[in-house]
């Protein structure tokens, strides 16, 4: 047993935080995020070379073939970089969601591009009762048209095609297909713009059931878990940075201990959600019966704990911490967009109890 | 990353269950109720057994008689042994945290003298560290060992000394050098409980038991070959006991939730709350499934945990945070009990309406204990701040 990492695993990670240090830096970061849809095809056609846009996809459609293990690992440096733009709502999200329910012929149309670094998608789940359980979905096709409304959906603009969750199946609309129409919903967090997709006898595609869609999001809620314990890194590594540079009463504000516990109490939280998340996506990749728990215990430890995380750096940077300047309330920002995403706390505990207390339990398969 | 066990991990755990098998005693559940001072030979037998089969400390090297189990083993082993539901071993502070001070800081004749007989529990070990005037300032402990020969002679008080009314020996931490600077003249002695001038007092605690003592020391004569480590090295020697005493816990603590809180959604199916199980109540549905998230997190952290120092080869000052983990989530687990009993959580064992023959209303007060005993949760919070992220001291 071993809960290291394995050094191709370390390897990853930290040319990972390379990377993203190097091409997607603050000013860089803070560039994108004051552009309409924060998307740069540059950094993208980068992203495609490091092979990160087909990091867990098979080979035999231009992807690498990585565990779900690697993929947390990418998607926290993609975090702790607040990596701004289309990756998760296209690699991850509709990425996974492909390669669960999609038939060969859909994945070699729609999954291979995406490994290749060619197009750029995204998926509308959410109604207008903005609920995470698959139960509120109420929108459907006929006659392989779709007629409603989709919310919260990340990254639209940019976006070739949409994969849209309905009641009745899987299905993809280009995004230029006849009454769809995208419009700007205006959210806190400027690094993944979120919209409101209307459709009116849209032409769609069914690519599978939505029965298999399940495990695809347990990946991509794990990936979101995974994005925020990098976020509440980074802001730990400035709050504690801070704390240590700046002075009051002739001392650094880090000798007291109102401050100093919270650093404690921040680095606490940043490495508990990180155990939680590195244990989902093992889980998730041996397809271990807990793996369903193991993804709500992440998220939902995640969702409180990137919120709290938070609240704390700000607190402890005093004025500062209050200003545009600071890039603390950017991954503060991002952190309520991924909390509510995927179902928030309150959303992953209730999961959690239906499966410990409805059911009796599942335990874990090691040990 | 690979959490499955490996050939040898299996290798172990299943010599461990054929041993068990043959050896684990049936009749614990006659015993486990009662006082520990009742059942305390039932115990040291079973350790003795346990180490018959070289089971009591599968940590220690082999030539001391463990196993060189690694972590993974260990945890392997605590797992195995909370499946059985087998006893407690009687002598816990000297496998836990005396006898591997001893092995990486005794000389060979202490290791021969002393490690057997820790191991068949026929010498109890306590650890005599806090006094009245020093606890979280651990090293500004005044215990005074004069130089006199060949011994030393030991004048002071120990508090809090879990194990006393029972110790046969004791790891003592005493002031050898009065001038130098407090962590500077600090000595460890083996101090035999028997030695005339030593008076253990019980103290009772807020649960109402005596698990821990005073212990008077008056004139108490030590011989030098009873230091351990250097003289004015003790600092060093009580340090490495502590993070044995952070780490040691974790391993089967999280075990000892997942009981409790399994057996509380137990009784959230039969405690009514507003006309209807509590276990239907979304209120206690998420408060019993955050604590047993955050059990499982704890668990995820222990082996991470292990891994790293595994990896490193000693335990580091993030122990701290796994004390703190568990010692709070100790606290919210048993509040959350008594917030799923109502009036029923205050009754104590011998109530004929007690549920559980009292253990929650024990539970809540004993819990207090947890983030004071080991290091106080303020004291891991400063050393997370000034070893792990590098800030200023603040005292
Ligand atoms: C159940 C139990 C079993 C125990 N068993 C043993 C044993 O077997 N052997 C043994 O030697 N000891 C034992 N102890 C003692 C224990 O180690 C001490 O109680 C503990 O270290 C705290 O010391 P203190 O009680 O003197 O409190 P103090 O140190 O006086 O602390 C009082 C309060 O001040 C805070 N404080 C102190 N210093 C600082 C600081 N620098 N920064 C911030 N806050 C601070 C503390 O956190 C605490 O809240 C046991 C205690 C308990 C509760």
């Amino acid at each position: 047993m071993e809960f290291g990492l394995t050094e191709s695993q370390e390897f990853l990670k930290d040319s990972a935080r390379k990377f993203f240090a190097g091409e997607c830096p603050s000013a860089e970061m803070r560039r994108l995020m004051e552009t309409d849809t924060a998307y740069d095809p540059t950094l993208w056609s980068k992203l495609t070379d490091q092979g990160y846009t087909g990091i867990i996809f098979p080979e035999t459609l231009g992807g690498v073939g990585l565990g779900k293990v690697e993929l947390m690992l990418l998607m926290e440096e993609a975090g702790r970089a607040l990596l701004p733009g289309p990756f998760f709502s296209t690699v991850v999200l509709a990425g996974t969601i492909l390669d669960a329910v999609a038939s060969l012929a859909h994945k070699n149309k729609y999954l291979a591009p995406i490994c290749r670094g060619e197009v750029r998608a995204t998926v509308a789940i959410v109604e207008s009762n903005a609920s995470w359980n698959p139960r509120d979905i109420h929108l459907s096709v006929a006659n392989g048209k779709l007629t409603g409304e989709k919310l919260f959906v990340s990254d639209a603009a940019v976006a070739d095609f949409i994969i849209v969750i309905a009641r009745n199946g899987v299905f993809v609309a280009d995004s230029k297909a006849r009454g769809l129409k995208i419009s700007p919903m205006r959210a806190m967090d400027l690094t993944r713009k979120l919209y409101a997709i209307e459709f009116n006898e849209t032409p769609t595609e069914e690519i599978g059931s939505t029965a298999n869609l399940a495990r695809a999001f347990d990946i991509a809620t794990a990936a979101l878990a995974a994005e925020l314990v990098g976020g509440m890194q980074r802001t730990l590594d400035i709050s504690v940075e801070y704390a240590k540079t700046r002075k009051q009463f002739g001392k650094p504000i880090g000798m007291f201990q109102a401050v100093q516990h919270q650093c404690a109490d921040m680095y606490l939280e940043t490495e508990s959600a990180r155990s939680a998340v590195y244990y989902a996506g093992w889980a998730l990749e041996e397809n271990s019966p807990d793996a369903a728990t193991a993804v709500s215990i992440a998220k939902m430890y995640a969702s409180d704990a990137g919120r709290t995380v938070g609240n704390r750096g700000i607190q402890i940077h005093g004025g500062m911490g209050f200003t545009w300047e600071n890039d603390i309330h950017l991954y503060y920002r991002r952190a309520k967009g991924s909390e509510t995403a995927f179902g928030d706390a309150t959303f992953h505990r209730e999961r959690i109890a239906s499966l410990v207390i409805d059911s009796g339990g599942v335990s874990a398969k090691s040990a | 990353m690979d959490l499955n066990l490996t050939k040898e991990e299996l290798a172990f755990r299943d010599e461990l269950r054929a041993w068990l098998a043959n050896n684990l005693p049936k009749d614990w559940n006659e015993w486990r109720e009662k006082p520990i001072e009742e059942s305390f030979p039932y115990l040291r037998a079973w350790q003795r057994r346990l180490q018959d089969g070289r089971w009591a400390a599968v940590s220690w090297p082999k030539e001391y008689g463990g196993r060189g189990a690694t972590l993974m083993e260990q945890a392997i082993f605590w797992e195995e042994m909370a499946r059985v539901e087998a006893p407690p071993m009687a002598n816990s502070l000297g496998l836990g945290l005396i006898g591997p001070t001893i092995i990486a800081y005794g000389t060979e004749a202490q290791k021969k003298r002393y490690i057997p007989k820790i191991l068949s529990a026929e010498e109890i070990w306590c650890q005599g560290f806090s006094e009245p005037n020093a606890g979280s300032d651990l090293a500004g402990l005044q215990m005074e060992a004069r130089l006199d020969g060949d011994h030393y002679v030991v004048n002071g008080q120990k508090v809090w000394t879990s194990y006393g009314w029972i110790g046969d020996w004791c790891e003592l931490v005493v002031r050898t050098d009065a001038v130098v600077a407090k962590h500077k003249g600090l000595s460890v002695l083996l101090v035999d409980m028997k030695s005339p001038g030593v008076e253990v007092r019980p103290l009772r605690q807020m649960t109402g038991e005596s698990e821990f003592n005073e212990i008077f020391f008056r004139d108490v004569r030590v011989p030098t070959e009873n230091v351990l480590g250097k003289v004015n090295d003790g600092w060093n020697v009580a340090v490495s006991t502590l993070m044995y005493e952070r780490g040691s816990y974790g391993a089967r603590l999280h075990l000892i939730f997942k009981r409790a809180i399994t057996r509380l959604i137990e009784l959230s199916r039969s405690v009514q709350r507003n006309g209807r199980p509590a276990a239907q109540d979304p209120l206690i549905r998420q408060k019993l499934a955050q604590c047993s998230a955050e059990i499982e997190i704890m668990r995820f952290n222990q082996m991470r945990a292990f891994s790293r120092i595994t990896a490193t080869g000693v335990p580091g000052p993030e122990g701290s945070i796994q004390k703190i983990f568990w010692s709070e989530l100790n606290q919210r687990l048993q509040q959350i009990a008594q917030e799923l009993l109502g009036p029923y959580g205050q009754l104590l064992g011998g109530d004929p309406r007690a549920v559980d023959k009292g253990i929650w209303s024990y539970g809540y007060l004993r819990t207090r204990g947890n983030t004071i005993e080991a290091g106080t949760s303020e004291v891991q919070r400063n050393i997370i701040g000034h070893f792990v992220l590098g800030l200023p001291r603040s005292y």
